[in-house]
């Protein structure tokens, strides 16, 4: 019990459960206990948790990346644009997404590790610049910040692919999410992952390349919205530059109440995954209460801040002090 | 005492001037397999500029470096650890929130496992760092798994003494090993000090508490001001006259009281 205890992802799984035992008592007649209710908290759940991979991963790391809303936006435009104005494959517009967001993360990464800024402003700026000149582009295009995108291909099929509502993005974020595991827990650059995040300094005397290390969590942070934006887009057959702004911060939130530090180097994607979980839970219970929906940000606010203040102290707990 | 060995590293004459300043004038010392080198002196004696030389941080304005005896200079602090000169910093010597096998291997991490499936080994990782640990006599950290942050001060100075030790330092830098310790956790940094003498590893050890020095050191620099105050050998000289040289003899004198003297010649 102590030694689970001691787990990093222990706050995170104990705050799904709760939240999930919670809704279950309050909301279980009103559908929430339903495969349809389940499959709603589990398709929420699976989009931000994608997201909450690499974003945990950087955050571990020591950076933040404010940028991942405005990255599934203009992915969302760009993939919207390319097959729904334009007509083009479904692939393509993907394709050219990928390089944008790869691009993204690429300049936030270079541009943290060269000047020594804090991310959060960096990636503040990033964000705004990257929604400014998507939506410049998208108005001289095509007049519209709101594009319609029907799937007209295989990989249009592939990420909107639906079993009754269980979406396919829940089986996107089980296999990166089991990949990223791995990765952190059981490789050479999940453990520079840690060391960056522990102490960049100690870090670097030991012979880690952090810049490198910092610059490819950038590049998967800006990926993972690229697929999030695309499976979204097509979802909802809809391009919007608005799309994903809530990330912003769920992301983040997620990532917090999952265990990981703030300060980085200490932290678990699966406690991530039971962070997106409680927030999936969350918004879905408000949802099927018939309850005012601003009130999932109440929840959440809460939760955040309870988790911030029993991570301190799990963590203290952890080094036996 | 045997002066024979050939240094692995060796100041002749050196002197490092920064923008015209000088930091170290002059200084000559050499550090030999098995052997303490202790540089003593109080703060803005010139002892970060000799680490950095010694470590390849920086280059000598002029004067004489050899390696190994022969007339050398390290390019970067890389090419002084592939020669195996390691540095030992206590403040970011090791990491809290990580195992202790994870911070054992950490950028040299061992491998299992093929292609696709080559994946840390973390059971080779913690039996090698409690091993190693075991041979620097500290018993107490027993599972690889354990994070660094519930250990004392001296062990985790020991967990980053034995890492560099694994990766084949021979000349190990200490900076200040003992200074933020209390005195049972310097007593235990001073006897991993000697066990690594012991073992036929140079040392340096930095450090401006004299009684620490007199007690593992062999050979003795006193810097003051950039200058060499002095350099002697094990039994040369008291800790009192240790002391007395680094605050500068005279100066420090005039405000001694007489039983303070009588206590420091005794």
């Amino acid at each position: 019990m102590r030694r689970l205890i001691h787990r990093p992802e222990a706050g995170g799984a104990i705050s799904a459960l709760l939240v999930f035992a919670f809704f279950a008592i309050l909301a279980g007649h009103n559908g929430f206990l339903s495969l349809l209710g389940t499959a709603y908290w589990l398709d929420t759940a699976s989009e931000l948790g994608i997201i909450a991979i690499p974003v945990g991963m950087l955050m571990i790391g020591g950076e933040f990346d404010l940028s991942v809303g405005a990255v599934v936006g203009a992915t969302s435009m760009i993939v919207a644009i390319c097959s729904g104005s334009y007509e083009l494959p479904g692939w393509l517009g993907f394709s050219l997404a990928v390089v944008f967001g790869a691009g993204v993360g690429l300049a936030n990464g270079l541009i943290v590790v060269k000047t020594k800024l804090p991310s959060f402003i960096v990636t503040l700026s990033t964000m705004l610049m990257v929604t400014g000149s998507i939506l410049g582009v998208s108005i001289g295009l095509t007049g519209s910040s709101s594009i319609s995108a029907i799937p007209n291909d295989f990989l249009g099929v592939l990420v909107a692919f639906k079993w009754h509502e269980f979406h396919i993005s829940i089986l996107y974020w089980v296999l990166f999410g089991a990949a990223a595991i791995y990765v952190m827990e059981r490789t050479s650059f999940g453990n520079w992952v840690y060391a960056t995040g522990g102490n960049v300094v100690t870090a670097r005397l030991a012979g880690v390349p952090t810049d490198r290390v910092k610059v490819i969590l950038f590049i998967l942070s800006s990926l993972g919205a690229v697929l999030v934006g695309t499976i979204e887009t097509y979802a909802f057959q809809n391009g919007s530059i608005t799309l994903g702004a809530q990330y912003v911060f769920s992301g983040i939130a997620a990532c917090v109440i999952g265990g990981v530090l703030l300060t980085g180097g200490y932290g678990s994607l699966l406690g991530t995954a039971f962070g997106a979980t409680t927030y999936g839970i969350v918004s879905l219970g408000v949802f099927f209460l018939g309850w005012n929906a601003d009130l999932t940000e109440l929840f959440i606010g809460a939760l955040l801040l309870l988790a911030v203040i029993s991570n301190n102290r799990l963590r203290t707990f952890a080094l036996g002090r | 005492m045997t002066q024979s060995e050939t240094p692995i590293l060796e100041l002749r004459g050196v002197t490092k001037s920064f923008q015209g300043v000088t930091a170290v004038s002059n200084l000559t010392l050499a550090v030999r397999p098995g052997r303490v080198l202790c540089l003593l002196g109080e703060n803005g004696a010139g002892k970060s500029t000799v680490i950095k030389m010694l470590t390849g941080v920086e280059r000598p304005t002029s004067g004489e470096m050899r390696i190994d005896g022969a007339v050398s200079t390290f390019e970067s602090p890389r090419d002084a650890r592939d020669r195996g000169i390691a540095t030992v910093y206590q403040e970011v010597g090791t990491l809290p929130l990580m195992s202790v096998a994870r911070n054992f291997v950490l950028a040299a991490e061992p491998q299992k496992g093929r292609g696709l499936f080559r994946r840390l080994d973390l059971e080779t990782a913690g039996r090698l760092a409690v091993e190693r640990l075991k041979e620097l006599g500290i018993s107490r950290v027993t599972n690889g798994s354990q994070l660094v942050g519930t250990m004392s001060g001296g062990e985790r100075q020991a967990l980053a003494i034995a890492r560099a030790l694994h990766f084949g330092a021979r000349l190990l830098v200490l900076d200040e090993p003992t200074a933020a310790l209390g005195v049972r956790e310097s007593a235990t940094v001073l006897r991993l000090i000697e066990r690594v003498r012991n073992s036929g590893v140079a040392v340096v050890f930095i450090t401006h508490n004299a009684y620490h020095a007199h007690s593992v050191g062999d050979d003795f620099v006193i810097l003051r001001r950039g200058e060499t105050l002095d350099a002697f050998h094990r039994g040369d000289k008291q800790v009192g006259e240790i002391i007395e040289l680094m605050a500068g003899g005279a100066e420090l004198q005039s405000l001694l009281s007489q039983s303070e003297k009588q206590a420091m010649q005794s």
